[in-house]
């Protein structure tokens, strides 16, 4: 829960740190950092390619450039070939982070990204609930099975002190990046990135930023 | 998918098949192209022969359409696919991104959107032919 927001503000977080940074929606049923963005009317533009549209100095792509504000009712291969369809022609240029914000758990988006990514790595964002992070750890196990690079997990959403979530991500040897405490004010940021990286929760994204 | 990024990917493939297969000179490319693609033509031609390599250069590129059919997974109505019927917009997302084809395109008989592209969608290389 909340990982379109931590993608999004880590996104942002590395920008103004001055690195040249790309942001990808690949959760195609169910987009929204164009929404936390409040992306408005730049659209992709052709050469030889689709060049993303910068917006809040961030390279963006996501689906809903081509699907609008309608559903797009997609089943397992149609996924793949979409995913397959904008990795090849969208032209990101020179950059130092693509951040993907990519479906939650273990589905076609995760496996093509695996298979077709190069020099991929997963940040995985869970919250507090043990429902979320026995679905978190299968996905870390495959992840440590297929020798995917794991940067770390990030607690999202954290209401009490308790470590279970920190204490099993180290368990499983993957190192914990970070909690994230709860905070109801970043709903009234969402569409104003200035307010948004303002917050709490932005507070701690940037600093993880910072050391990446 | 854009002419170009397309050109490429076809000149990849057929170079590596070309040099699996020993052929020094390439003379001929065979390239099937799904209707809902929607690929210029005149680009794509203009694309290939610019970036073809070398043992390309004498390479005829015959290009064919496949024709676009759909059929319903709710009612098992099948349909083929008519740009005609689309707005300018609606044609030039689905030519970028043919699944998106499933946000605006219903079953004609049920109106269900869970239909399944049964042919005509991507790109395939059919035949090369060359010299060892």
């Amino acid at each position: 829960m909340g990982k379109s927001l931590v993608a999004t503000t880590l996104a942002l977080s590395l920008a103004h740190k001055g690195c040249k940074v790309g942001l990808f929606d690949l959760d195609f049923t169910s987009p929204s950092t164009h929404l936390i963005l409040g992306a408005k009317d730049a659209q992709p533009t052709e050469d030889k390619g689709l060049i993303p549209p910068k917006v809040e100095g961030l390279e963006y792509m996501s689906l809903i450039y081509y699907c609008g504000n309608g559903a797009a009712p997609l089943r397992g291969a149609d996924t793949s070939n979409a995913l397959i369809e904008l990795l090849a022609v969208t032209l990101w240029g020179d950059l130092d982070f693509l951040v993907i914000d990519s479906p939650p758990g273990i589905g076609d988006a995760m496996l093509d990204l695996v298979r077709l990514v190069p020099d991929i790595e997963f940040l995985i964002v869970t919250t507090p609930s043990q429902l979320a992070f026995e679905t978190v750890k299968k996905q870390l196990r495959l992840l440590q099975e297929l020798k995917i690079p794991i940067v770390g997990v990030v607690e999202n959403m954290k209401m009490t002190e308790a470590k279970t979530v920190q204490e099993q991500t180290q368990c499983l040897g993957i190192k914990f990046l970070t909690e994230i405490p709860y905070d109801a004010s970043v709903e009234s940021a969402i569409g104003n990135p200035d307010k948004l990286l303002a917050t709490e929760v932005a507070k701690k994204i940037m600093k993880l930023s910072q050391t990446l | 998918m854009h002419e170009w990024a397309l050109a490429e990917a076809v000149i990849k493939t057929a170079s590596e098949i070309a040099k699996k297969e020993g052929l020094k000179q390439v003379t001929e490319v065979s390239v099937k192209i799904g209707e809902l693609q929607q690929i210029e033509r005149p680009i794509f031609r203009f694309a290939l022969a610019q970036i073809k390599p070398d043992n390309f250069k004498d390479a005829k590129f015959r290009i064919s359409t496949a024709k676009t059919t759909l059929k319903c997974r709710v009612c098992g109505n099948t349909w083929t696919y008519d740009k005609k019927k689309m707005d300018k917009a609606t044609a030039e997302a689905i030519h970028f991104i043919p699944e998106v084809a499933h946000t605006y395109m219903k079953c004609p008989k049920c109106g269900s959107p869970d239909f399944e592209i049964t042919q005509g969608r991507g790109v395939w290389l059919e035949s090369i032919k060359g010299a060892r």
